[in-house]
């Protein structure tokens, strides 16, 4: 179970991105989170992993204290957390294969990575990977030479690779098409349903919440401000949320 | 005062006319500006209209079209009459005076004349169409040289002879001659040098090249501030590692040393000291691959991670020597093979070179694996210190470890005071910056306080930045003054130049390519748990490849430049020969350097773009 005790994050310039955020997440929840840009979604799935550092509050896993891990703790975590982008994040000279393996890198020994040595069953997992999100024939395809979709269904395999327990996903399907979204959308409920990982998922359109998330839980400028099922947000909850002169859309 | 209707006019009108006494300031102070530019360079323009200095000009710019490249065989065909200056007081001679009518001769009209009076010289029988000149002979034998003539198609031609201000009583000489190329045209020895040089300039700019991008990329990581910004350690962690690093290096530097004084001996039987090299590195890399294993699911044991630390730190020994053995060996093998192999000795040489190359470069490597082990291991020790002991027992570590580390650093200042200047006195060099710096070290760990916070990679990002900024201050023409007196004048004083400015150069431009790559796949390779050094190499790495290829290719051509002048300064390649010549005032020489060198500039400026245009 990861639990979010109190956690407060103030960036360098003075502004407050979350204020005494406090929540659980049971494992093998798919949990949404919403809000409007800026109300510190990015800042709260990055104080899990901590590529954000964060001020103050703990967050336990498993009863692991994240927040107090020290350097090479901290990558033994990380590797067991998937993450995916809204701009997908992937190194586009390299091709497809190297940025899935990428996901390796916190179990392989770093002496290898000097001279660029994935092992042979790193490799044929990257291959499976591949097949299962149906680009295998990209295999050696420079990233930026897929489409938007290609390349977060790259961005989903990465995380995979790392053999997960949990994913944090940022706005993964923000930058894509509603057809393109609901097909990523659909990888990561798999993953969630097939494989029991965890998923921890920020979104912007409510109706992709409804459709997957088993829970819901909403940031206002920092602040939580929502936690429940998604069939509980009602308009007047909606625009607690999104604030007065909000309309619905989708 | 504002008026009726609002508007201030009077403020308007006073900041007009305010306006226009700053541009009335602004332009007298650049009037003045350039009249004090225009004394001080001394600028002159009558001597540009001189007609002696024009007449200078058009001498050098003759002889620079005619670069001294092409020479051929010349056959000469002379002719010689008496001349007396001035006229014999007999009144004898009046008339043209001719040499022996037998083959080419010559006459002179008339025959006798005054200093600065004008003969006409003309001759007949000499070969058609050929190019002469009529030179002056006193009595000393020296040459010289009046007027210039080309005969015609009967072979005869007229000159017009002023005479010199030589006058003696007795009958001097007026001699033309006549110069016919014959045979093939063939290069000369200045266009052999030429040749010599320009190949000499171009390798230089390379070699420089080369060994100054391999120094620069690393050192751009440490001058790019996205990379350094989120490198911190507690205070403790670093002046455990300041103070284990001069002396990791020390380790690494005495295990080098112990390495070549033992293996000395062996060297002396190629064959016996390739099969124990080769044994060893089997031997490393059997040991390397255990203590490595690629990939590892769980975390192993703490007695397992010793054991591997202990068969690593072997294994890098054991390493260490085979490759000091194989440098060995290559010294000794390219000396021989140098003996035999005739026209392509270089390569044994090269061989020879590449040997002790590598024997210095393991000295590098032994001194860079000392200090990064003991630093690591020391860094190691503190943490696991620290979290045994309690938090006022931390603070306390802090506060000693730094301050003995702002002591050891300030100490190692005052040496290197000590040796620059010789002060003789402990007091300054020695217990004072000590004292100073466990001062500054205990500030620093009291300000900072017990979080692993302390900047140390913005420290070592604006420490190599300084480095950099310094070292690029310097042109490589001045470097190579200081270094040609380290290694001699040169060519390789022009490479160590050209390399370190290249560095400079390089590990600026480098480090800002660095600084705008996209964050995104930095920050997706950090959450899949790699290490920072695993961050560079797949998420840095990819993206800087192409602008680090253009850049390296600008350098060349840069360094191509560079190279065509740096002679001048005592660099070796061409510009040692152009500088050579233009201070003999041989002309027609330098300007087949010039040409060369162009020719070079232009080449180079094609091929590395069109290889930029390639690589991008």
């Amino acid at each position: 179970m990861l639990s979010i005790r109190n956690l407060s994050k103030t960036y360098d310039g003075g502004v407050q991105a979350l204020t005494d955020v406090s929540f659980d997440v049971p494992d093998g929840q798919f949990l949404a989170i919403i809000g409007l840009s800026g109300s510190g979604k990015s800042t709260l799935l990055r104080c899990i992993n901590r590529l954000v550092e964060p001020t103050s509050g703990t967050v336990l896993w498993d009863d692991v204290d994240v927040t107090a891990a020290g350097k090479a703790e901290i990558r033994y975590i990380r590797r067991q957390i998937g993450m995916v982008f809204q701009h997908f994040n992937l190194v586009h000279r390299s091709p497809v294969v190297t940025n899935i393996l990428a996901g390796r890198l916190g179990y392989v020994n770093p002496a290898w990575s000097l001279i660029n040595r994935f092992p042979k069953m790193d490799i044929d997992k990257a291959m499976h990977i591949l097949e299962r999100v149906g680009i295998a024939d990209k295999a050696k395809v420079r990233a930026d030479e897929l489409s938007g979709g290609q390349q977060q269904r790259v961005g989903v395999a990465r995380a995979m690779m790392q053999d997960p327990r949990m994913i944090l996903a940022d706005e993964p399907v923000a930058s894509l098409d509603p057809v393109l979204a609901h097909s990523i959308m659909q990888y990561l409920e798999r993953i969630n349903r097939e494989d029991k990982v965890t998923v921890l998922c920020s979104l912007h359109f409510l109706d992709l919440v409804h459709r997957y998330a088993d829970r819901a839980i909403a940031l206002n400028e920092g602040r939580l401000v929502f936690d429940g099922p998604p069939q509980e947000i009602d308009d007047a909850r909606f625009k607690a949320i999104y604030g007065q002169d909000a309309e619905r859309v989708g | 005062m504002p008026n009726a209707s609002g508007k201030p006019p009077s403020p308007t009108r006073l900041a007009r006319l305010g306006r226009a006494l700053l541009v009335l300031f602004a332009i007298i102070f650049g009037f003045l500006i350039y009249a004090y530019g225009f004394q001080v360079t001394k600028v002159d323009l009558e001597e540009t209209k001189s007609p002696r200095r024009q007449e200078q000009l058009f001498r050098i710019l003759r002889a620079l079209a005619q670069p001294d490249l092409i020479e051929y065989d010349q056959r000469e065909t002379s002719a010689r009459v008496p001349v007396f200056l001035p006229c014999p007081e007999s009144g004898g001679l009046p008339g043209p005076v001719a040499s022996l009518p037998s083959g080419p001769s010559i006459t002179l009209d008339p025959g006798c004349g005054a200093a600065g009076e004008r003969l006409t010289v003309t001759g007949e029988g000499f070969p058609a169409g050929a190019d002469g000149r009529v030179y002056f002979v006193p009595p000393n034998g020296i040459q010289l040289s009046t007027a210039d003539f080309r005969t015609d198609q009967g072979g005869s031609f007229t000159a017009s002879v002023q005479l010199p201000e030589r006058e003696t009583p007795e009958a001097q000489t007026i001699l033309a001659i006549a110069r016919e190329n014959t045979g093939a045209p063939r290069l000369t020895q200045n266009a052999h040098d030429t040749w010599d040089k320009i190949v000499e300039t171009v390798f230089m700019a390379l070699l420089g090249t080369t060994f100054g991008t391999i120094i620069a990329v690393p050192l751009s990581f440490l001058a790019a501030r996205n990379l350094m910004k989120d490198v911190t350690g507690t205070v403790a962690a670093l002046a455990v590692i300041l103070i284990a690093i001069p002396v990791g290096a020390w380790l690494g530097a005495s295990v080098w040393r112990v390495a070549l004084a033992g293996t000395s001996a062996m060297a002396s039987s190629p064959l016996a000291t390739i099969a124990v090299a080769a044994a060893m590195l089997v031997v490393t890399g059997f040991a390397l691959r255990w203590a490595l294993p690629a990939e590892e699911t769980v975390i192993p044991p703490r007695l397992l991670r010793q054991a591997r630390s202990a068969v690593i730190l072997v294994a890098g020994l054991l390493g260490l020597l085979a490759f000091v053995l194989i440098s060995r060996l290559m010294v000794h093998a390219g000396a021989q093979l140098a003996g035999v192999l005739g026209v392509v000795a270089f390569v044994g040489t090269f061989i020879t070179a590449l040997g002790e190359v590598i024997e210095v470069l393991l000295g590098a490597i032994a001194i860079g694996a000392g200090a990064v082990l003991l630093a690591g291991t020391a860094g190691n020790l503190v943490r696991r210190v620290r979290e045994a002991v309690s938090h006022q027992g931390g603070r306390q570590l802090d506060l000693a470890l730094a301050s003995l580390a702002g002591a050891v650093g300030a100490a190692l200042l005052g040496a290197i005071l000590e040796w620059l200047y010789r002060l003789q006195d402990a007091r300054l060099t020695l217990y004072g910056p000590a004292i100073v710096g466990a001062g500054v070290g205990l500030l620093i760990a009291w300000r900072v306080g017990t979080a692993d916070t302390f900047p140390v990679g913005l420290v070592v990002y604006n420490l190599t930045r300084t480095v950099l900024n310094v070292l690029r201050a310097v042109e490589p023409l001045i470097m190579v003054i200081v270094i040609a007196v380290w290694v001699g004048i040169g060519p390789f004083a022009g490479v160590l130049a050209l390399s370190l400015h290249t560095v400079a150069a390089l590990g600026k431009l480098f480090s800002e390519d660095v600084e705008t790559i996209s964050a995104g796949p930095l920050e997706a390779v950090t959450a899949t748990g790699a290490t920072r050094l695993q961050m560079i190499i797949y998420a840095v790495v990819p993206q800087i490849i192409p602008t680090y290829v253009s850049l390296t290719m600008y350098r060349w051509d840069i360094n191509v430049r560079l190279s065509t002048i740096i002679g001048f300064a005592g660099g070796g390649g061409i510009g040692f020969l152009l500088q050579q010549n233009a201070n003999l005032l041989n002309y027609r020489a330098a300007s087949a350097q010039i040409l060369a060198i162009a020719l070079v500039v232009i080449a180079m400026d094609y091929l590395s773009s069109y290889l930029r245009q390639k690589a991008v």
